[in-house]
């Protein structure tokens, strides 16, 4: 393929991987801006996600479409609430501390994988899309009679990858528009700010780590179930997740959800365009090189503000 | 989708081996304990993948390992005694499965090592197996055992490598499909020998390799690795591993569209995934190379009836429990054919008991023909002693709505290639 | 001599004595527990006495076994030497990630140490005509001696795990008794008053990176020698995150806990896998538990109720 069309589709498919990558990362961040935790098993709720999804469309049954949107319904809905209880239950009793959290996630990481196993089994299984049809994208050159346009080999997309990208900007308005405008918005940016003051001024803070956590696990739970149509629900995926959106997070500076927004797409698209330019595992360790490079030389993010 | 519950003696958990034992009334940790008592189970260690990425696989290897133990139980047993199967995990991680074997060797007391599938913990078992003098017979296909890497006790008698099966294609992709020939294969040890080995092989039939397409391991999304296909491509020769292999062939699907040049696959992308799932419609009428016919054929042999029947597989090779829960047909009969080389060595050998191992090695270093029968239902076989690995036909089939039909046998002698070892030098 | 060199001293001397007491299982198992251990204590060092949380040891690991194994494999270097060869790139490795990743600090600093690992992962598998890839590979027995012992044999090997063993525990052992040391702990106690003291922090930090790396590559490098396999899975992040746990189980800050921790999490996984396959679920229950009712591990925990003198 030649040089435009190929970036072309390397944009394409690296804008899909982005818009997964954003909601997972931003549930990763919410977590972490309210309530000042490393959540390690924020891949499993992804995975558990994509889990759920395939189980929601197989006890639905019926035309993939009406399955689906059950799915995205009820999926992220039944995760967000099997983390708000995992936070009731272990990481509200050990008081949030740093380091316990991580231990205790690890644990609970282990506790899902393993459990997912025993009841899902090791295959990876498909869930049908809603719909799915092959949009061939033109592209032009200049020939000798002027710009000509012609519909390069392999250079598509498909109109559910398009519906990715859009579920996920939608998705992203949303919680913008809740975090910005709604009273919750509101309790949940003065948690953030100050946990003490908002006790203060009746803020019940517990609850909102329950709820903030719930949250948080339902974003990655979303994203992925908006992905298992085109990828396979897998009891191992969560982890490539996790890396990523801990990557974003921090690139992106921790709490800041525009930051995340950006550095998302930017990880996303970057992915995809370095592969177009070098062998596909020396660009992999390149983009893993830069993304620490940059941490090293601008350690509080793209968008994070200097620590005082 | 829970482990299968089966019969006592060859069920491979440690509770298992707990009841075995209480029946027998002998004490686990009895050192240099002498084997004399017919009833004595000879002991096997099955290394098995129940966690980690080889689950999938492991899963079948397990339902295959007891079903041949089983059938081997019900005709006797190996020298009048029962096969007993003591199955321990090994997380598909080499260091794990060193532990395993030392498990196997000093406190299960098994006579053998068996069932590894994975390439990096065959070989990070390996140096523990010829240290402990415990006889390690391997199931993957790696090229490890042929190439010499490992040591006297470590033995692939169930299935022929993957060189040879490389190797073996060429012919056949040069004849039918075309001569210029884009490989797309995981960017790891294992597609690196498809890389190097059908490279030559295409080469000595007047084809060539026009690109050369390494996908990084974990990759997720692969549509941005399809532009480097040339345009010239007449075939392409994809395998690839892992879970994320139906979303490989679903996205070279949605890539190619209407207008795809042949496609040539190892079925190894496809493995345990039902070829009916939506998305894969595109594959109907590319080739496959399968290890052995995953969908009953017309000409079926009485053999690998049978064996279908004793494993649970039906006759589009998946468990006749769930249809959807598809097999992995093309490797998983190597399980049911080295425990019967194990039963044959062991007779061979007159295997009474640990102090036999050597003589066991020996026995089956002296084994060469393996015609096609129920212990071998995959076909006959070619055992190279000095090499320790085995040599066997290899199937290639087209995809027919939704099955495959199998359209070329290749003979055994299209897979053989120069010994590259001897291992029967190296002391036991 | 004080409780504290004491109690060392004694583990020791326990172990050395079990050598010849131990049934042939455990006493493989305990010669690769030490092995691990080492890899354990090297991370303590950073973490438990420097509050440096990195998730990226694995790269350590990696370079030790890695800098030993390609020596010997591939230009043929004989075993001290080689051995030696691994632990100074785990040493040149150590440096170099100390003075990049030192720039950040907490979340920033486990995120960069991950991913240069991550990095370190990725190049052994683009290398992989050198490494062989994932795979990789198996050292001779006949490498693998050294002035006429063979280390691939049970007792030889074990004394050699040992070796290694007491000289890690009773080298942090004195490095967390000196000056130094201390200088550590208040660093992981209250960076800034260490800063205010007018302690050189960078400097101690870095010095505890370099340490922490170079002993984790010897316990790479080990593993290589007596275990005969050099492979990319140790440059995983699952081995990132083993010493950590093995070190808050076993309690992070205290000389003894890293061995204790991976003595117990051997163990737990070994014996919960005879008992169930869903042992990772007992493994991740265990751990849950742990955090809720034993915050600071196994020993730091003795060390809460009595045991005030515990290093």
């Amino acid at each position: 393929m030649d040089f435009g069309p190929h970036l072309l589709l390397a944009m394409l498919e690296g804008l899909v991987q982005a818009s997964v990558l954003t909601l997972t990362a931003l549930g990763l961040s919410l977590v972490f801006g309210v309530m000042r935790v490393v959540n390690v098993a924020h891949g499993e709720f992804f995975m558990l996600g994509a889990v759920l999804a395939w189980w929601i469309t197989f006890l639905v049954g019926g035309p993939p479409a009406l399955a689906f949107i059950v799915a995205l319904l009820v999926a992220p809905l039944l995760v967000g609430t099997i983390a708000a209880a995992a936070d009731w239950l272990v990481l509200r009793r050990i008081d949030y501390d740093p380091e316990r959290t991580i231990v205790a996630t690890i644990g609970l990481l282990y506790i899902i994988q393993q459990l997912t196993l025993m009841s899902y089994g090791p295959d990876a299984r498909p869930v049908a899309p809603p719909f799915n049809t092959r949009l061939a994208l033109p592209w032009f050159e200049f020939g000798s009679g002027g710009v000509q346009i012609y519909w390069p080999w392999g250079l598509s997309i498909t109109s559910y990858k398009l519906f990715v990208i859009f579920a996920a900007l939608l998705t992203g308005l949303a919680l913008w528009a809740v975090m910005a405008r709604s009273r919750l918005g509101l309790i949940l940016r003065a948690t953030q700010q100050d946990r003490e003051t908002a006790q203060a001024f009746g803020v019940p803070v517990e609850r909102v780590y329950a709820l903030v956590f719930g949250l948080g696990a339902a974003l990655a739970a979303l994203g992925a179930t908006l992905v298992v149509p085109i990828q396979q629900a897998h009891y191992l995926m969560g982890g490539d997740p996790l890396l990523l959106s801990f990557i974003v997070v921090i690139i992106g500076g921790l709490g800041s959800l525009r930051g995340t927004v950006v550095a998302a797409i930017l990880i996303g698209m970057s992915d995809g365009i370095i592969s177009v330019f070098f062998s596909p595992t020396l660009a992999k360790m390149l983009a893993t090189l830069l993304v620490a490079m940059v941490l090293v030389f601008r350690p509080q993010g793209l968008f994070g503000s200097k620590p005082a | 989708m829970a482990q299968q519950k089966t019969d006592g003696l060859i069920a491979p958990t440690r509770r298992a081996v707990l009841k075995g034992v209480a029946a027998t009334g002998l004490a686990t940790a009895m050192p240099g304990h002498l084997y004399g008592a017919t009833d004595e189970p000879i002991r096997v260690g099955f290394q098995v993948h129940r966690t980690g990425i080889g689950a999938s696989y492991g899963r079948w290897y397990d339902r295959t390992t007891t079903a041949a133990a089983r059938v081997i139980n019900e005709a006797g047993g190996i020298n009048g005694r029962p096969l007993e199967i003591i199955a321990e995990d090994d997380g598909t991680d080499p260091k794990r499965g060193a532990e395993v074997l030392e498990k196997f060797a000093n406190q299960h007391n098994c006579d053998i090592a068996y069932g590894t599938l994975f390439s990096h913990v065959v070989i990070g078992s390996a140096p523990r197996a010829a240290e402990l003098k415990l006889p390690y017979f391997v199931v993957s296909e790696g090229h490890h055992v042929a190439s010499g890497m490992l040591n006297r006790y470590t033995l692939q008698p169930g299935i022929t490598d993957v060189k040879s099966q490389v190797q073996a294609m060429a012919p056949f992709v040069a004849a039918n499909l075309g001569k210029k020939v884009t490989m797309i294969y995981p960017d790891f040890a294992f597609g690196h020998n498809h890389r190097d080995f059908f490279g030559d092989a295409i080469e000595k039939e007047g084809g060539q390799v026009v690109a050369k397409i390494a996908i990084p391991p974990t990759e997720t999304s692969f549509t941005r690795y399809f532009p480097q296909i040339p345009r010239e491509t007449e075939v392409i020769y994809h395998v690839m591993v892992g879970p994320a292999v139906l979303t490989f062939v679903k996205e070279m699907g949605e890539f190619f569209g209407p207008s795809s040049p042949e496609i040539f696959g190892f079925i190894d992308s496809l493995e345990a995934v039902d070829l009916a799932t939506p998305g894969l419609e595109f594959l109907d009428g590319s080739f496959f190379w399968e290890g052995h016919p995953r969908y009953a054929q017309p000409d079926q042999t009485e053999y690998d009836k049978f064996y279908r029947e004793q494993v649970g597989v039906d006759e589009n090779g998946a468990s006749v429990d769930d249809p959807r829960d598809v097999s992995t047909y093309s490797h998983m009969f190597a399980c049911w054919e080295t425990l019967h080389v194990i039963k044959d060595g062991m007779e061979a050998a007159g295997y009474k008991g640990p102090q036999d191992r050597a003589a066991l090695i020996e026995a089956v270093e002296a084994m060469t023909d393996m015609p096609e029968s129920r212990a071998h239902p995959q076909g006959p076989k070619i055992f190279n002693g000095k090499t320790h690995q085995v040599f066997g036909v290899q199937y290639i089939s087209q995809v027919n709505g939704g099955r495959l039909d199998v359209k070329h046998v290749t003979s055994i002698e299209d897979g053989l290639y120069p010994d590259e070892v001897d291992y029967t030098t190296q002391p036991l | 001599m004080s409780r504290a060199v004491g109690l060392h001293l004694g583990v020791i001397a326990a172990l050395l004595a079990l050598q010849f007491v131990l049934p042939a299982y455990h006493h493989g198992v305990l010669a690769r527990v030490m092995v691990m251990a080492v890899f354990a204590m090297g991370y303590n060092v950073m973490f438990g006495y420097t509050g440096l949380l990195s998730l990226g040891h694995a790269m350590f690991f990696a370079a030790g076994m890695y800098g030993m194994g390609l020596a010997m494999k591939q230009w043929d270097v004989p075993l001290v030497p080689a051995f030696l060869l691994g632990i100074a790139a785990a040493f040149l490795l150590a440096l170099v990630v100390g003075v990049l990743a030192l720039r950040t600090a907490g979340v920033a600093f486990m995120i960069v140490t991950l991913m240069f690992s991550q990095s370190l992962f990725l190049a052994i598998l683009h290398f992989g005509a050198i490494t062989r890839g994932d795979e990789g590979f198996a050292l001779a027995r006949s490498l693998r001696q050294v002035a006429g012992l063979d280390l691939a044999a049970p007792a030889t090997r074990y004394f050699a795990a040992w070796g290694l063993f007491s000289v890690v525990l009773l080298g942090t052992l004195a490095l967390v008794r000196s000056r130094r040391g201390r200088v550590l702990v208040a660093i992981r106690e209250n960076e800034e008053r260490t800063r205010m003291l007018g302690y050189d922090v960078w400097r101690h930090k870095l010095m505890a990176v370099v340490v922490s790396g170079t002993i984790c590559g010897a316990a790479g490098a080990a593993y290589g020698v007596l275990f005969g396999y050099v492979g990319a899975s140790f440059s995983q992040v699952p081995y990132s995150i083993f010493p950590l746990l093995w070190v808050l189980l076993g309690g992070a800050g205290t000389v003894i806990g890293p061995f204790v921790g991976t003595l117990f999490m051997f163990y737990l996984i070994d014996l919960s896998s005879g008992l169930t396959d869903a042992y990772m679920l007992v493994v991740g229950v265990a751990l849950v538990l742990l955090t809720l009712f034993l915050p600071r591990g196994l020993m730091g925990s003795l060390r809460d109720r009595g045991m005030k003198w515990l290093p």
